[in-house]
């Protein structure tokens, strides 16, 4: 009975210990931590990687990188969960900083968006003089189309352009997926549709996915991106000040020359914009 | 497969990070989840039917539900947003704990029901105290029990939807196997998401063989 007994508790002493070691490291977080929320799409291209480290040793913090869709990036701000945003929807950034939820929006860079689709083309959109005409096209032809979706700065625009080109896409030939670029863009290889995409994600899986881009360089295809900070009047808890730090080094020569940098196989994707001021 | 073998230590701390809130959160469900049901199968209370069907409900919450309830509550805006728990380990342990505790309690409590009921009989006859008794109960159980624990390790190290909402997928501090292997396929690199699950499969794997290992010297 002692034997056994003994051994019980070695393995219950085992256990407590795990315990206590991992509830003890899980509560251990205390360094400053700057929260920004930013979409899918920035944070796949890589392009933070490069972009935050300098920033975070020269202020040693941490920036805590949130990356969603447009939609709930924003959201996130408007509740005062993150400290500084970081987007590409002009419109729908205008009206968060409207409606008093963002303070400080600047411009940051821009790359932008290109339609692509099956080599054969089945819509005819090569030829068309604008994004607006090669979604007419796509909705006469009835061609698959996948849309994003899920409110992401992607979607907005793919939604803007169905509204200048005065269609409501409805039909079995409109598939709206409800994923991220880089899944979208497998999807639309596999089923040999259309989708619009941001060109950096198309350069990052260009060896693997054989969909050509078939449209480009419009000006309604130009994708801005823009920094706002949480505004602290509404929700006193965020690190305005260091958020304020984060965008003027983003906007700053620093943060613009590592922007301009970037390249993913060997071709820049961002073009940095931010005024002097 | 290459990236399994390779040492990145990115993929290390994402390993560690699931283990860790995964961990933690079970070790607390079982805290709490063990003694509760063992309470509940002992006792006979008004209402105990409709308590073993909420539970058995609850068993099955969708992950999700939790993380947006939770998230409700410890946002900014939220009655808990002071607790400052959003986006970090705690908050995703916080989450799991939740989701892992009436599966702990359901099946300790159907471990103990399962008992022969003669036991209890033998430990009143013999004066045993009701802090003993239990203790003897629970030792009696102890392999079904293991098992409720097992069990609720597995439903938290493999759940996305809490790691996910509750986390924030944050890099170097929030992203779990799930919430990476998430990340990679929504990126298409089906890959390496492929790759990170069978690194979930082994780590899960080990955690097992090590929990049988201590259940077995335990025996001797």
């Amino acid at each position: 009975m002692k034997y056994e007994r003994c051994n019980l508790k070695k393995s219950f002493l085992t256990w407590t210990v795990l315990a206590a070691c991992m509830i003890v490291v899980s509560l251990a977080h205390s360094e400053t931590r700057l929260r920004m929320s930013t979409t899918t799409s920035t944070e796949a291209s890589g392009l933070l990687t490069v972009l935050l480290p300098p920033f975070e040793k020269a202020n040693n913090v941490k920036v805590d990188v949130i990356s969603v869709g447009t939609g709930k990036a924003l959201k996130l701000g408007e509740n005062g969960d993150v400290d500084v945003v970081f987007v590409h929807a002009r419109p729908a950034e205008d009206k968060f900083v409207a409606d008093g939820y963002g303070v400080d929006r600047r411009d940051v860079m821009h790359n932008d968006f290109v339609i692509v689709g099956p080599k054969s083309d089945p819509a005819g959109i090569k030829g068309a003089k604008s994004a607006i005409e090669a979604f007419k096209l796509l909705a006469e032809g009835k061609a698959d189309f996948i849309s994003r979706g899920d409110n992401s700065g992607t979607d907005q625009l793919e939604k803007q352009l169905w509204k200048m080109a005065g269609i409501t896409p409805k039909g079995k030939w409109y598939i709206e997926a409800g994923q991220g670029m880089g899944a979208v863009l497998q999807m639309a290889y596999d089923k040999q549709a259309y989708t619009l995409t941001d060109r950096g994600t198309y350069i990052a899986h260009e060896g693997k996915i054989d969909l050509p881009i078939l449209l480009e360089g419009d000006k309604a295809l130009f994708n801005p991106y823009g920094i706002i900070a949480v505004n602290p009047k509404k929700h006193p808890k965020v690190q305005y000040d260091l958020a304020k730090k984060f965008i003027e080094y983003v906007t700053g020569p620093e943060g613009q020359k590592i922007i301009a940098d970037f390249k993913v196989k060997g071709k820049q994707l961002f073009f940095p914009d931010a005024e002097k001021q | 497969m290459g990236l399994i073998v390779s040492l990145d230590p990115e993929v290390y701390f994402i390993v560690w990070t699931s283990l860790q809130v995964a961990g933690s959160a079970t070790v607390l469900a079982s805290i709490v989840g063990v003694p509760l049901g063992l309470l509940i199968a002992l006792n006979r209370f008004r209402g105990k039917s409709a308590v073993l069907v909420v539970l058995n409900t609850l068993m099955a919450l969708p992950t999700v539900v939790v993380g947006l309830l939770f998230y409700a509550l410890l946002s900014r805006q939220g009655p808990l947003g002071d607790l400052g728990l959003l986006f970090t380990p705690s908050g995703i342990t916080l989450g799991l704990f939740v989701l892992a505790v009436p599966t702990v309690v359901n099946l300790s409590l159907a471990a103990i029901q399962a008992l022969d009921r003669n036991l209890f009989l033998t430990c009143k006859l013999l004066g045993a105290s009701l802090s003993q008794e239990a203790v003897k109960i629970v030792k009696e159980a102890r392999f079904a029990i293991t098992a409720a624990v097992v069990v609720a390790f597995g439903r938290v190290i493999s759940e996305v939807g809490i790691a996910m909402m509750l986390g924030g997928n944050i890099r170097g501090f929030t992203r779990t196997m799930t919430t990476a292997i998430a990340l990679e396929t929504a990126k298409g690199e089906f890959e390496l998401g492929l790759a990170l699950g069978t690194i979930l499969l082994s780590v899960a794997l080990a955690v097992n063989a090590f929990l049988f290992l201590l259940q077995r010297s335990g025996k001797q």
